[in-house]
């Protein structure tokens, strides 16, 4: 038997219970974070459309490249002012 | 994977308390105690002494020497070498003598006319307390509880080489098992406390502390005396400005490159010459794969995961080499960052593996230059502009005909900047029958092939081939990886 370092971050998982499904789109407002990538807004400006039609009130937010993290002040704005975010990938 | 306790129970033991009068460490197999045994039988006689013996629990004759074979006393007071002699005054050391010095010994204890016989001094030997063989065992025994990381224990029939590979930590090499014992080693490299923070690491941007770097150079198959250049690399790396986060996560094939500079690269042997950017070298071979075990372990990145190289390239299993500053006929690297000569550096360069500009032929500045730029227009595409910088490596060979041309590095680079402009005709899209291209409002322009600031010069290299090596960046500026040279704190 032997007792080695543990070399990563130890950050165990906290334990995050999943915030509550909407039972309906209507009325609620969802974020959509376009990561900066080319053409990422095209896939977001057709969600707008078909989300709005639904009833829910669309904000739009863009990180500043999509190389780096979401600045801390920006995940926090949109956790402030929305119900849902779909955060969108595209190339 | 179980975890042990955090600290060995020996290491909450408070230190033990020393008598009052005289105190002695020796040991048997040093000469000079030997010598002195008769010393210390004549205070004896007049003062209370108390003998401390390292290894024979008979020794010093007739004294009922105190057995501190454990060299549990004398590592709490730090014994370097016996015999040491203390006077002690309740609990505390109000004096000190190392070694056989009559004067000194006479005045400690307050006997006087000890051994006549003898010479007036006599140097000692190394306390069995600092011993290569016995110091990291100690360290571990007592000190243990200084290290914070979560202990992992293996299971008695697991191998540990094996252990590491199951859980994850290692890069697809072996890796060295972290024990406690060689963390504690591996820490005596620097002089920042274990605690301290060194950076946030990405991708999952987590803290990182000097004993968590230690653990993954452990790992890496560093020495202790790389471990500043391994705590510089991994502060360099975490800036906003390098972004390893942008250069870990790309499907291009860079990773981090470190290029050392200043007497740090002597004093721990790395390599700038033959087979530089090669095997063989342990410093080389060893500090860059430590910084990217602590990106993968520390901060989370790894590949298929978070990163998405679509090549990758074999230098990220770490790639670090030294400039030779010596046979160099410029500043070293380190001096284009503001850093005057001499200042020991890391610069990290977002890189890929590195490619040959073969030139036997070139003995004119001119002709080499040429040759030179000839290739760097190519790098990644020959209608790739401006995106990406470059380190480009020149071997001593080529070297020279700038030497003795007269050349210094500025020259160099302004004339391969003037002949790395590329027409705009060249360049939009569809030009030369190829789609990838440049919008056309470039036509009748001409485009430089790097930034002002992307063409960066090194001297390194074995002495005999007339070759040069390019070292193609990432995405350069803002949006992607600025080069960072940081200062390697001893």
């Amino acid at each position: 038997m032997t007792i080695l370092l543990d070399p990563t971050s130890e950050a165990v998982p906290a334990e995050r219970t999943r915030a509550k499904r909407l039972a309906t789109l209507a009325g609620q407002t969802v974020g959509l974070l376009d990561i900066a990538k080319m053409r990422g807004d095209i896939f977001l400006d057709r969600l707008e459309e078909r989300l709005t039609k639904k009833g829910a009130k669309v904000i739009r937010y863009k990180k500043p490249t999509f190389t780096k993290p979401a600045p801390i002040d920006l995940r926090h704005e949109i956790a402030e002012q929305c119900d849902a975010v779909v955060e969108a990938l595209a190339d | 994977m179980s975890q042990a306790p955090s600290a060995s129970d020996a290491s909450k033991e408070s230190p033990p308390p020393l008598p009052s009068g005289v105190v002695a460490f020796v040991k048997r197999d040093c000469p000079t105690c030997v010598l002195v045994e008769p010393i210390l039988q004549a205070i004896a006689l007049e003062v209370p002494i108390t003998v401390y013996t390292q290894d024979d629990p008979e020794f010093p004759a007739g004294l009922k020497p105190v057995d501190d074979t454990e060299l549990t006393v004398s590592w709490h007071y730090d014994i370097d070498v016996v015999p040491t002699l203390l006077r002690v005054e309740a609990g505390r050391v109000v004096e000190t003598a190392l070694g056989w010095h009559r004067g000194e010994w006479e005045k400690l204890s307050g006997v006087e006319g000890l051994g006549p016989d003898l010479p007036e001094l006599r140097v000692g030997c190394g306390s069995l307390s600092v011993d290569p063989s016995r110091a990291p065992e100690l360290a571990l025994r007592f000190s243990g509880s200084k290290l914070q990381s979560r202990r992992v224990e293996t299971a008695s029939l697991e191998d540990d080489i094996q252990a590491c590979f199951d859980r994850g930590w290692t890069d697809g090499l072996p890796v060295v098992p972290p024990t406690e014992a060689r963390v504690l080693a591996m820490l005596e490299g620097t002089t920042r406390s274990p605690e301290e923070l060194v950076a946030v690491v990405p991708p999952d941007l987590q803290p990182c502390s000097v004993e968590k770097v230690a653990i993954n150079a452990v790992m890496a198959g560093c020495r202790p005396s790389y471990l500043p250049v391994v705590l510089a690399a991994v502060e360099a790396a975490c800036t906003d400005e390098f972004n390893i986060h942008g250069l870990l996560a790309t499907t291009m094939s860079a990773g981090p490159v470190l290029i050392v500079n200043g007497p740090i690269r002597k004093r721990i042997g790395m390599n700038s010459g033959n087979n530089v950017l090669g095997q063989g070298n342990r410093a080389n071979s060893t500090i860059g794969r430590a910084l990217q075990l602590v990106i993968r372990n520390v901060g989370g990145g790894r590949p298929g995961d978070v990163d998405r190289a679509t090549f990758g390239n074999p230098g990220k299993v770490g790639f670090c080499f030294a400039e030779d500053e010596e046979g160099s006929p410029w500043t070293p690297l380190s001096t284009d960052f503001g850093f005057e000569a001499g200042t020991n550096t890391v610069t990290l360069f977002p890189g890929e593996g590195p490619r040959t500009i073969f030139d036997q032929l070139s003995r004119e500045p001119e002709s080499l230059a040429r040759s030179f730029a000839a290739s760097l227009r190519t790098m990644y595409s020959p209608k790739s502009v401006m995106v990406f910088d470059v380190v480009l490596i020149v071997s001593p060979e080529h070297a020279r005909v700038f030497r003795e041309a007269g050349w210094s590095k500025e020259d160099l680079r302004a004339k391969l900047h003037e002949l790395t402009l590329l027409p705009g005709d060249e360049l939009v899209r569809g030009a030369q029958g190829i789609a990838e291209g440049l919008p056309d409002g470039v036509r009748g322009k001409s485009i430089p092939k790097f930034r002002p600031d992307g063409l960066h010069i090194v001297h390194a290299g074995g002495g005999a081939g007339l070759f040069s090596a390019i070292i193609a960046g990432w995405v350069n500026g803002e949006m992607g990886s600025r080069t960072v040279s940081w200062e390697i704190q001893s």
